[in-house]
């Protein structure tokens, strides 16, 4: 166990980053930035309490739980593992993320899953506007609600909203539901823990009128 | 960069703390804004008594004409506080370059490290029952006690501003063509100076910063008081941080959570993050 209100953030990472033990309960996080950032070792980490900007960022194998809220960039260019947010998440959850799984079981603000690179997203309530902007690769599903502008100049990431969307970005469009999405939302929700009917939900894409250069392309 | 902090105190009992909060506050944003920081305090009967108005004051004469004031200095900011109208302090001020001036806000500018200036301001053992902050990390102007926020700019009205406008030279422009004076070059001023015209014109600050919304381009996180209100708008794109907390005793706002973390009660607070062009307001 370790205490942020007694022990260094730095001490922290310095020890998550080389651990001794395959556990850890972090308290006291008091929204600091950085906390168990750029771990990359299969460890279990318990934070209680809400955190700053970047929280696991650049993770690989570590499994981390926030018990309360992450500021911006949760788990920003993850590689591998499991971040779990048990509250809301601030701007840009998952951003870059190339692997791994990111839960947010409460809401995700916006530009949720920007330029997401392979990485998966699972959002329990509603995701932001201008969420999956250029995403490459990976899926996002949101449980809720997705705002405006989601999926700009999306590339081959697929999104899942159960709930309204409230506008499409330039070049997303809403996709036909097959057998295969239906069991891919299915394996993501029970990843992440969330009892819906995969059926609920509606896939949106890339229309792929966009990324090729083509004379058509002018501005 | 910049960093913001505010907080409305519901409980009575909770004024007499409100420095200490506020100062736990603005350490949370110092990183933030190293350059300079500014501080508006409502209700701080030490500096301006019941019946009294204040004036905030940058590099005050020595000699203030003003009979029976109660005189504070505190870095490059003098308050003074005199049993008159706020009409006529300013006019015994006159010469004088105003920061501030009300029967209940009382401001404070200067640069430097935020939490030396906050000792420079007492600001530990302030009283009241509002307050906000700012540190600067200066983008489109100089780092001087001028250019520190708040702006306030109408009585016992304050903006506090993270990000910076593209279009405020255009609406400088249009305000002074209708008769507004300009302190400085800062952006943000013209901001405040157009969210003053609303109010004044008998707005209330929901439909004043809606208003500033379709009107400003560019980059924001504001926060502006006056003596019955506290509202928060962001840009349309959400360019800059912002967290909300609110308790029955009192409302709060921060660029980031870790200047929220030491309040009362934080723990069982209702905290989320302001949605773009929404404006969130209090008044009473």
């Amino acid at each position: 166990m370790i205490d942020l209100a007694r022990t260094p953030l730095r001490a922290l990472n310095r020890e998550l980053h080389a651990p001794a033990g395959d556990a850890y309960e972090v308290l006291n996080p008091r929204g600091a930035h950085a906390v168990a950032a750029g771990l990359c070792h299969a460890v279990a980490v318990e934070i209680r309490g809400h955190v700053g900007y970047y929280c696991a960022g650049m993770n690989q194998l570590a499994r981390v739980t926030v018990h309360g809220n992450a500021g911006v960039g949760v788990a920003e260019n993850m590689m591998s593992g499991l971040v779990r947010v048990r509250g809301d998440a601030s701007q840009s959850a998952g951003a870059t993320a190339h692997g791994g799984l990111l839960v947010v079981e409460g809401s995700a603000s916006m530009r949720c899953g920007t330029s997401l690179k392979g990485a998966d997203v699972v959002v329990g309530g509603d995701i932001g506007a201008m969420s999956a902007f250029m995403a490459q690769a990976g899926r996002i599903v949101a449980c809720g609600d997705a705002a405006e502008a989601l999926g700009d100049s999306i590339y081959e990431a697929r999104v899942y909203v159960r709930g309204k969307v409230a506008s499409l970005g330039a070049d997303c469009v809403e996709k036909e539901v097959r057998d295969e999405h239906r069991a891919e939302v299915a394996a993501l929700l029970a990843a992440a823990g969330f009892e819906h009917d995969p059926r609920d939900f509606r896939r949106y894409g890339s229309a792929r009128r966009l990324y090729h250069f083509t004379r058509g392309n002018t501005y | 960069m910049c960093g913001i902090v505010g907080l409305h105190l519901r409980d009575p009992e909770l004024h007499p703390c409100l420095g200490r909060l506020l100062t736990s506050m603005l350490a949370g944003v110092a990183e933030r804004g190293p350059d300079s920081a500014g501080v508006a305090v409502y209700g701080d009967r030490r500096r301006c008594p019941e019946g009294y108005a204040a004036v905030s004051l940058l590099d005050a004469p020595p000699d203030l004409p003003v009979p029976g004031a109660l005189v504070t200095e505190a870095g490059d900011t003098t308050v003074v506080a005199a049993p008159l109208p706020v009409e006529e302090l300013l006019a015994a001020v006159t010469g004088a370059r105003v920061v501030g001036a009300g029967t209940e806000v009382t401001i404070y500018k200067g640069t430097g490290r935020p939490l030396d200036l906050a000792r420079t301001y007492d600001l530990a053992d302030a009283r009241g029952w509002q307050g906000l902050a700012h540190t600067r990390m200066a983008t489109e102007s100089q780092v001087t006690a001028e250019g520190c926020h708040p702006f306030s700019v109408g009585p016992d009205q304050c903006l506090v501003h993270n990000g910076s406008f593209a279009n405020h030279a255009s609406i400088r422009r249009e305000l002074v063509a209708a008769g507004v004076a300009f302190d400085s070059e800062n952006d943000s001023e013209v901001g405040a100076r157009f969210v003053a015209a609303r109010l004044a014109a008998g707005e209330d600050l929901d439909k004043a910063l809606r208003a500033l919304c379709e009107r400003f381009d560019g980059f924001y996180t504001l926060l502006v008081t006056s003596a019955d209100g506290f509202a928060v708008v962001r840009d349309a794109i959400a360019c800059k941080p912002a967290v909300i907390a609110e308790t029955p005793r009192w409302v709060a706002m921060a660029s980031e959570f870790r200047a929220l973390a030491e309040l009362p009660g934080i723990d069982d607070a209702r905290i989320w993050e302001p949605e773009p062009e929404r404006v969130y307001a209090w008044q009473w």
